[in-house]
């Protein structure tokens, strides 16, 4: 579950067919707007970064005792790259993995390009912008919402990947178990995402500021500004963050199980089978019956669908504006 | 899960599935796994359809149970949450070796492993038998964006070096007894890898301008107009039509 490269089968075909439609929709459209980047034909830069990502996500870093993780990147292509052409990077390598290294479905490619490029590079990226506003104008602030913004895209993608569960699950798994098992698990992966974003950040912005897209707004004086005054601010907002989060996820993680299985018999799985054939998935089987449950359901998945989209839509306006005013520039 | 497995998985040969052309496995595998996403889960008869076509396909392409299962591996963190299900499933119950599991749960461990693995293995049957470079021009001869391919192409040119590279640094780190076991002491990694954008970055911006330098106006030339043959689409549309047929036998009997 760590890569998030689903297998072919794991979500239903509708939602699959959904996915696939608005990942095709948004990195199209997404090739329209980076051609402002890409348009003095710099396709080479993005082949070649497409490939430090590939290998980014190769290298083992040291958890805890032990044990490893490695790195996404959706986040951190973003905040180098912009959100436009980090986002189009990142969808390439997971295209590249399903194609030529038979990792991830092929008909699972939808949600995996949503789930791994599209969401933690806009929706990575508005958080970075959010973070921004908070932390002080220099080197520190930018690398303390860089790692912020990347822990928590990480939570954001595990999120998406539960909703979309809750639309065309394969098996039914109440949205509260993945959701809460989902979210939490990968709060722990994005401590690491974050530490190792923020400081790879840190070491490009003091050999090459100009290559850090995020920090673009800011002039050489603040950029050589590395006092660590905001580390207090950082470890106040981080704690904030994770108690906010953990608030946020007990509730649905340590949910009675007893009010689950109920639900469950109430309904009746063998008079439902037949409809999962072509899949209504869980929402229907789950959402519609038992009160308590429904409405816990409901409200998770209203809030977090709203949350998401109004993160990634931030993150798609802000870089729409942002390529604008660089044209406008140039 | 991504970890090592870089090393280009083309398995050279000459067998019929390695001679078809690119852009016709490319379009029969995809028509292939999207039959098998949508094959109703408890259809098994289609299911045994298509790992008998899988199986011919593994035979006519000469790939060994060994090469085979070792590349399934990828699916292995997936199947193991696959394996949960029937315990953490609602609805009405089976014993199961003295053990009380959710029916619908075992069906859904069903779907997802029947899926992945036939998906999967379907995927290992284009990437062994297919060099990278023809899968890119299958890519665009399907006329996908010329600017997605361009990338990719630049993304497999530049790949194993770059590895290389990071795999050097990591050397020189435990060469000078660096050797972390804790998320803190990985500062070093992380400098380490922004150090590597950098030069990686650097390095495109020096093949840019070489080829600039050459004449590139932003489009790649292309080398070879050979398209497939009729006779090509017939060959590779054979196993996706078997498990579109198995597929409507299976909706007509469920």
């Amino acid at each position: 579950m760590l890569a998030m490269h689903a297998p072919d089968g794991f979500l239903e075909a509708p939602v699959a067919i959904v996915c696939a439609v608005i990942a095709v929709a948004i990195i199209g459209y997404g090739l329209r707007m980076a051609s402002s980047q890409l348009d003095d034909n710099r396709i080479p830069l993005a082949g070649i970064t497409a490939a430090f990502i590939f290998a980014a996500q190769m290298f083992n870093f040291p958890v805890a005792s032990g044990t490893t993780g490695h790195l996404l990147g959706g986040c951190l292509a973003a905040i180098l790259l912009g959100p436009w052409v980090g986002s189009i990077v990142v969808a390439v390598v997971v295209l590249v993995q399903a194609l030529v290294f038979a990792d991830g479905g092929l008909s699972a490619l939808g949600y995996n390009v949503i789930n791994m490029a599209i969401v933690p590079a806009f929706g990575g990226f508005a958080l970075f912008l959010l973070f921004r506003k908070f932390f002080p104008r220099s080197a520190s602030g930018v690398i303390g919402a860089t790692a912020l913004a990347s822990a928590l895209s990480v939570v954001l993608a595990a999120a998406a990947f539960s909703l979309q569960w809750l639309f065309g699950a394969s098996a039914p798994v109440p949205f509260d178990t993945v959701f809460g098992a989902m979210v939490g698990v990968h709060l722990l992966i994005g401590i690491g995402e974050g530490f190792i974003s923020g400081l790879a950040v840190g070491a490009v912005l003091a050999s090459r500021p100009d290559l850090v897209f995020g920090a673009a707004d800011l002039d050489r004086k603040e950029l050589a500004d590395r006092t660590p005054v905001s580390a207090r601010t950082f470890v106040i907002g981080g704690a904030l963050t994770a108690v906010f989060f953990a608030v946020v996820v007990s509730q649905f993680a340590f949910d009675d199980p007893d009010g689950l299985e109920r639900v469950a018999e109430d309904q009746g799985f063998i008079d439902s089978a037949r409809d999962h054939a072509f899949g209504s998935g869980v929402f229907a089987d789950y959402a519609t019956s038992g009160i308590g449950n429904e409405t816990i359901s409901l409200a998770v998945a209203g809030l977090t669908g709203v949350a998401l989209c109004a993160l990634v839509g931030y993150g798609l306006f802000r870089g729409l504006r942002e390529a604008r005013s660089r044209t406008a520039q140039v | 899960m991504s970890s090592g497995h870089h090393h280009n998985l083309f398995i050279p040969g000459s067998t019929v599935v390695h001679r078809l052309a690119p852009e016709v496995k490319l379009v029969a595998v995809f028509a292939f796994v999207i039959a098998v996403a949508v094959t109703p889960r408890r259809s098994i008869g289609s299911f045994a359809v298509d790992a008998a076509v899988v199986v011919v396909l593994f035979a006519l392409a000469r790939l060994g149970p060994r090469t085979v299962l070792s590349r399934l591996a990828v699916v292995v963190p997936f199947v193991s949450f696959a394996v949960l299900i029937p315990f953490i499933a609602g609805g009405p119950e089976t014993e199961v070796l003295g053990v009380s599991v959710s029916t619908e749960g075992l069906w859904g461990t069903w779907n997802i492993l029947a899926k992945a693995v036939l998906g999967t293995s379907a995927s290992i049957i284009l990437t062994s038998t297919t060099p990278v470079a023809e899968i890119l021009k299958g890519l665009s001869r399907l006329r996908a964006p010329a600017i997605i391919v361009a990338i990719m192409s630049f993304m497999f040119r530049y790949l194993d070096l770059i590895v290389d590279e990071m795999r050097r640094m990591r050397i020189a780190m435990t060469a000078r007894a660096h050797d972390p076991r804790w998320l803190w002491q990985a500062k070093p990694i992380a400098t380490g890898a922004g150090a590597m954008f950098v030069r990686s970055y650097e390095r495109g911006e020096r093949v840019h301008q070489a080829m600039q330098s050459r004449g590139f106006t932003g489009t790649m030339p292309r080398l070879d107009t050979r398209s497939a043959s009729m006779r090509e689409w017939c060959a590779a549309a054979i196993a996706p039509i078997v498990a579109i047929i198995s597929l409507i036998a299976g909706f007509a009997l469920t």
